[in-house]
């Protein structure tokens, strides 16, 4: 069995180099992987579907995406968690992925992603003939 | 529209105070008397208090939820939030990362003293719990008319 996938190591190092701000969030996931494909669940509280920015670029997946809440003028901040408004992390991906056919959806700020395996690479039952 | 509640370090001087306060943390030394209500940072869920001249505003960092398990109360000027995130656990897959926070939650958050618990206003959308309050009416800033 492959233990270590790609897509469950750490997001890649340029991950806030780039960002105007400095400071991104990265967000919390969940990895899961069965015969036909890998799943990924991530936290993106704040973030709609206009906001999110999901990218493959060759092998590298990126999560992006802005925070957007509706604050009334002239705001103080008492207490902060959250101290930045975007998130973003990034993933690369192995061989055996169909990067063509990866499927997204976001639901309360919960992203999924879905990436199939490729067809030749699935696993198959072998059977055993009696000889 | 969005800096004042999660730009922390509004100027400078602001840096510095934190900057020192993370170095005592890390040295373990006390810095000073902290809130008695105050939880150690990285408690889940994410919260974010802000506050004007006319109320308060809480968001709560929660993607995922069932807004039927949300359970919100006010005593006071203290606003509890409890519910639970549900773990995600797909049949016969192996997990690689599960770093996604699940389980029960419960928060307790102090809120301006002023504010008028009646007045909540509570709503759930993109994953972020935002609940208002508004001040009690002596408590908003007026206008002084000068009499000639």
């Amino acid at each position: 069995m492959n233990s270590e996938k790609d897509v469950a190591t750490h997001a890649t190092q340029s991950e806030s180099a780039d960002h105007a701000s400095g400071f991104v969030l990265r967000p919390a996931v969940d990895i899961f992987e069965n015969g036909e494909s890998i799943r990924l669940f991530a936290d993106l509280p704040g973030v709609s579907e206009e906001s999110l920015n999901l990218e493959v670029d060759d092998r590298t997946l990126t999560i992006q995406g802005d925070i957007a809440l509706e604050m009334p003028e002239g705001m103080r901040s008492l207490h902060a968690d959250v101290r930045s408004r975007c998130y973003r992390r990034a993933f690369t991906l192995s061989n055996e992925l169909d990067t063509a056919r990866i499927e997204a959806s976001l639901k309360d700020g919960l992203l999924t992603v879905t990436l199939p395996k490729r067809e030749e690479v699935r696993p198959r039952k072998i059977e055993i003939t009696a000889g | 529209m969005f800096g004042s509640i999660t730009n922390w370090e509004g100027d400078l001087f602001d840096q510095f105070s934190r900057l020192q306060r993370d170095l005592d943390e890390f040295r373990g030394a006390s810095p000073g008397p902290a809130n008695i209500r105050a939880v150690a940072r990285g408690s889940q869920p994410a919260i974010n208090v802000g506050v004007t001249a006319e109320g308060a505003d809480v968001y709560v960092f929660a993607a995922g939820l069932d807004q039927e398990q949300i359970e919100l109360s006010v005593q006071q000027n203290l606003l509890t939030i409890s519910g639970e995130c549900p773990a995600i656990q797909p049949e016969g897959a192996n997990a690689y990362l599960q770093e996604r926070f699940s389980g029960k939650f419960r928060r307790v958050i102090a809120l301006p003293e002023d504010i008028n618990p009646d007045s909540a206003n509570a709503k759930y959308r993109d994953g972020v719990l935002h609940v208002s309050f508004a001040r009690k009416e002596e408590a908003k800033p007026r206008q002084i008319r000068i009499n000639q």
